[in-house]
């Protein structure tokens, strides 16, 4: 088994991150799970929260909403419909994120007004936890 | 004859025009190179967003319970022709081409007794279309306070055509735009993107190993609304980069032909001035002979 695997983190603008790395630890929708070298394939969606890469040179943050992660034993590829480095998440880009998802469980339709409030609070928790 | 002040004066204004559309070249030569960077940026997200939903769509597609946006709401009754233009003219037949192909469509749909809708992104598509179509228009999404197309953008676009989905306005959207080629070929094009169809994956075999969590039908509830999106910022960015291109060919004609123009009245100023100056050596001599 490989030391490493190829670990992707695409936004729909651009590409965020690139490399060989060690263990990415994903917030992943039913939660939070860890992918190293040799994981069985995987697909699942994403909750707002904070993406862990640990690589051999160091650990690296990033901050996702929504999308998916794609797990195969020599890759990880994360789609993020939004997405950041964890330092350029400030107090200010968390607010409207917060407010946004806010207005989406006052719009949105009866049956997803569950999901809409999950997200809702799972983006309030990120902010909790990083103590914005 | 125009006389020599005449063609002094057309002569500057044609060289004032063509030194602006020379700057609108290269204005858009540079916008283009930007534009086309976005656009490569941002292909990986939707290769892999379609690799994924077109294994996930095969393997719930089949099912009862598969989602509308991938299924249809099992009419074509009622479409959405979502045409989406520059803000700006003096670029060619861009929009032109656009709005013709629309209009085709728009045509076709009428002749066989369908609805039609039409969503109009950008303020040229709306003009053009206007006149024939105005009755069909349902929406107008304004682009021109747009100084950057991110996904967001896009986003709020596909909220939109998504809310009007659920709201049961139409059977099957479609979006128009034009696919950036080249420098000199934007090819207007048309793609169908609610319900979702997806191109026949090739050798995309391995994609029934994976485990789905939470389960697929949900991650494909999740995806879809997504891929909406997604088509519309790759569609936005390619309509931009062609947009660009075909402003840089039109404006690299236009200066030409200012050129062009400038050289013929150059000649004729300077057959008019020597014209001018023979005729007053003429009368001089004739004068000095004549005494």
């Amino acid at each position: 088994m490989a030391d490493t695997m190829q670990f992707d983190l695409v936004a729909p603008e651009r590409k965020l991150a690139s490399a060989p790395v060690t263990e990415v630890r994903i917030p992943g929708a039913d939660g939070d799970l860890s992918a190293m070298p040799g994981h069985a394939p995987l697909i699942t969606t994403l909750r707002p929260g904070i993406l862990t890469v640990v690589s051999a040179a160091g650990t690296a943050e990033y901050a996702v909403t929504g999308g998916f992660a794609e797990i195969t034993p020599e890759s990880v590829i994360v789609l993020a419909e939004r997405g950041m480095p964890k330092a350029e998440l400030t107090p200010d880009v968390h607010a409207e994120m917060v407010a946004e998802a806010r207005k989406a469980v006052e719009e949105a339709a009866p049956s997803l007004v569950d999901a809409a409030m999950k997200v809702l609070a799972d983006m309030e928790a990120l902010g909790t936890h990083m103590t914005l | 004859m125009p006389s020599l002040k005449d063609l002094k004066n057309r002569i500057a204004s044609v060289k004032n025009t063509r030194k602006i559309t020379k700057a609108m070249q290269m204005v858009a030569a540079a916008k283009l190179r930007r534009a086309q960077e976005a656009a490569e940026h941002a292909r990986p997200y939707a290769e892999r967003m379609n690799a994924v939903m077109t294994s996930l769509a095969a393997s719930v597609g089949g099912s009862a319970s598969a989602p509308r946006l991938l299924a249809g709401t099992g009419s074509d009754q009622t479409h959405l022709l979502v045409v989406m233009t520059g803000e700006r003219g003096l670029c060619g037949g861009f929009n032109a081409n656009i709005a013709k192909l629309a209009r085709h469509r728009a045509d076709e749909l009428l002749a066989a007794g369908k609805t039609v809708k039409i969503l109009t992104v950008g303020k040229k598509g709306r003009d053009a279309l206007r006149r024939d179509y105005g009755q069909y228009f349902v929406g107008h999404v304004d682009l021109s306070e747009v100084k950057k197309l991110t996904y967001l953008t896009a986003r709020g676009i596909g909220r939109d055509i998504l809310a009007r989905f659920d709201a049961g306005e139409f059977d099957v959207a479609t979006i128009f735009y034009s696919v950036f080629e080249s420098v000199i070929s934007q090819v207007p094009t048309a793609k169908q993107v609610i319900p979702a169809q997806f191109e026949e994956s090739e050798g995309h075999g391995s994609s029934a190993l994976f485990d789905y969590e939470p389960s697929e039908e949900a991650i494909l509830h999740d995806l879809l609304p997504r891929g909406v999106s997604t088509a519309i910022f790759s569609a936005l960015l390619e309509n931009n980069a062609s947009f660009n291109g075909a402003q840089m060919s039109a404006m690299d004609n236009a200066t030409r032909n200012a050129g062009d123009m400038i050289d013929k009245l150059t000649i004729e100023y300077n057959r008019s001035r020597q014209a001018a100056i023979t005729k007053e050596l003429i009368e001089i001599i004739s004068g000095a002979e004549a005494l």
